[in-house]
């Protein structure tokens, strides 16, 4: 695990936020996902050791948590609200029209490795239903046709970067 | 009778042209002049305003603040830690992320009375994780406050220092409730702790007492400061005081936030003619007025009973429509104002899918650590899928019934009443759609009838 300068010193600094090290537990799983863009397995150990805990107490917040995943993931994370007031206004065909998009299931790395696409439960957004968070994204009332345009957006994206 | 008119406290500037999210904003808009004020009085004052004020927390228990302030162990010699409970995610409640995004000073500001009417010296706001912009925008918002003197040490030239910092969470529905968020907070899994003896008020954050206050909660402790807690009594009605937003989803025209005076409102003008009434060609089938997990109610059915009004006793016949939002009324009739997050479900919606999308929620999120719950969350879902994608039985009304009945009160914290209430109500009220589910499912759905599960 290599971690840029700027997360070391993040991490350094969040630390100072609690009178607890192991409180910054959260947060430096935070940090570390938003640079490696997953929890890699020697981060375990790594913040255990950082924070004076045993690697158990890392592991298990590791596993409670839904946010950290322990894989990599596509270049774009798009979670779609799965939750009764999204899937009242259409959110499984939401999710439905990214998968047919990117050519993948949910839970899975696209096969061009673009998008994740995932559902997740309530992202308290409920009045603007259904909504999707692309990345740190919200984007509110995204029926079929909204989905088809985010996506094509994306695929842009990618291919001007290629 | 026509519904009020909104009365935003809280909600006033929130998508107000021109309106923005930075300190000098706040500053035209007359901020922190509330704070300037209440740290020239004692604390306890501002203690008794809050108590005086009948304020109730807006995070879904309605527990009056005064109340839970009184409670903090202030002979310990420990510190005392302040909580901004930011981890909204009853589903259905959408209120504290506009405040936070839009007018995240107001938070502060609250905050910081709070914090010094209580003696605090450390105050954390625990954010949910899925509003990383949030959260930038709090630090952000904290790291002017602080430059300008109204965060950190000897505030506005005083004696007295506190300093906040943002937590964030990381998708966990459990982190809401206060002692699983203390938990987290310490950095361990959100297991809620038992009470007693885990009163957050005497042994919370690191075993020092703690106070545990919602967004919007502390935004009205700061409209209390400003105008004393005998005028906050003035505004909604007797025992359910100050305004409350009401986040409305689901199948109305006009889905949104909408702040009104606490129980001048009816459920019918509320969804009516605030919400512009159903769907075209839609009639309302249910509503569950207070986040999810609080019991749903059904078009067309009568609540009676005699409620008390001033020191008399008068009889009531109410129809959904006629239900005063407020907390006593919707405990009257047998479910909860909760988080204010009313959920609307029009006639194109099959009960027993609706249910299934709430029990694949709340298995999702138990916690695991109570074995009712953890099996028996799991099981409703396993039950109501089961009934949706694979064999349906006539039966299987009774065998969730006898599963939900199972879990409440045998559990460490509320989830376990959160979880079970759901399938409960539904059973309750629906029976007999879910009786008949076997064969209804047979005979092909509506066109326009949303994939719930």
């Amino acid at each position: 695990m290599n971690l840029k300068s700027a997360t070391l010193q993040a991490i350094d600094e969040v630390i100072t936020h609690y009178p607890s090290k192991r409180s910054a537990t959260l947060p430096l799983l935070h940090l570390i996902q938003e640079d490696v863009g997953y929890i890699p397995e020697d981060a375990i150990p790594w913040i255990a050791a950082k924070l004076e805990i045993q690697p158990i107490n890392v592991y298990e917040v590791v596993t409670f948590y839904p946010m950290f995943r322990r894989k990599p993931i596509g270049r774009r994370h798009i979670k779609v609200c799965r939750t009764l007031s999204c899937a009242l206004l259409g959110g499984y065909k939401t999710c439905a029209a990214f998968e047919q998009e990117f050519n993948t299931h949910r839970g899975e790395v696209s096969p061009d490795g673009e998008v994740t696409i995932d559902f997740v439960e309530c992202l308290a957004s409920c009045g603007t239903a259904p909504v999707v968070l692309i990345d740190d994204d919200l984007h509110e009332k995204v029926d079929g046709a909204k989905a088809k345009q985010l996506s094509d957006q994306i695929k842009q994206e990618a291919a001007t970067r290629r | 009778m026509p519904a009020p008119a909104q009365r935003r406290l809280i909600f006033a500037h929130i998508d107000e042209p021109g309106y923005t999210n930075d300190l000098a904003c706040y500053l035209r808009h007359g901020g922190y002049e509330v704070l300037k004020k209440a740290v020239t009085r004692k604390p306890e004052e501002l203690i008794d305003e809050v108590k005086k004020s009948g304020l109730r927390g807006r995070g879904g228990a309605g527990f009056p603040c005064g109340v839970k302030w009184g409670l903090v162990d202030r002979k310990s010699g420990k510190p005392i830690y302040l909580i901004v409970n930011a981890d909204e995610s009853e589903p259905g409640t959408f209120k504290d992320r506009y405040i936070m995004h839009q007018d995240p000073h107001q938070l502060i500001e609250g905050t910081m009375i709070s914090c010094f009417a209580n003696n605090v010296k450390q105050a954390y706001i625990y954010i949910r994780g899925e509003m990383p912009h949030g959260a930038r925008i709090l630090e952000k918002a904290i790291a002017e406050a602080r430059a300008a003197n109204f965060v950190g040490p000897n505030i506005l030239g005083t004696s007295y220092s506190c300093e906040i910092f943002v937590h964030r969470g990381a998708g966990a529905y459990i982190c809401g409730e206060e002692t699983g968020l203390i938990e987290s907070l310490e950095g361990k899994r959100a297991n809620p702790r038992i009470k007693p003896p885990y009163f957050p008020a005497v042994l919370g954050l690191y075993q020092c007492p703690t106070i545990v206050n919602n967004v919007e909660t502390l935004c009205h402790v700061k409209y209390i400061a400003e105008h004393g807690g005998e005028a906050y009594t003035k505004i909604g009605t007797p025992g359910n005081t100050g305004t409350r937003i009401f986040c409305v989803s689901g199948h109305v025209q006009r889905p949104g936030y909408y702040e009104f005076e606490a129980g001048r409102i009816t459920l019918g003008q509320l969804l009516n003619e605030v919400c512009g009434g159903p769907l075209p060609g839609r009639t309302f089938k249910a509503v569950i007025p207070g986040g999810s997990s609080a019991k749903i109610m059904r078009f067309g059915e009568r609540y009676k009973g005699k409620r008390k009004v001033g020191a008399e006793m008068v009889d009531y016949d109410w129809g959904v429509e006629d239900v005063p939002m407020d907390f006593d009324s919707l405990a009257m009739i047998g479910t909860m104002g909760g988080s204010g997050g009313v959920i609307v479900m029009d006639d194109s919606v099959n009960m027993v899918e609706a249910l299934a999308n709430i029990n694949a929620f709340y298995s999702h999120e138990s916690c695991g650590q109570c074995t009712p719950c953890r099996e028996g969350a799991l099981w409703m879902k396993k039950i109501t899928t089961r009934m949706v994608h694979g064999h349906a039985r006539p039966e299987d009304a009774a065998l969730l019934k006898s599963v939900a009945d199972q879990i409440p009160g045998r559990t460490i914290c509320a989830f376990g009443e959160a979880c079970s209430w759901p399938t409960q109500s539904f059973i309750a009220k629906f029976g007999d759609e879910f009786k008949q589910y076997p064969e209804a499912k047979k005979t092909a759905k509506p066109a326009d009838a949303p994939a719930l599960i």
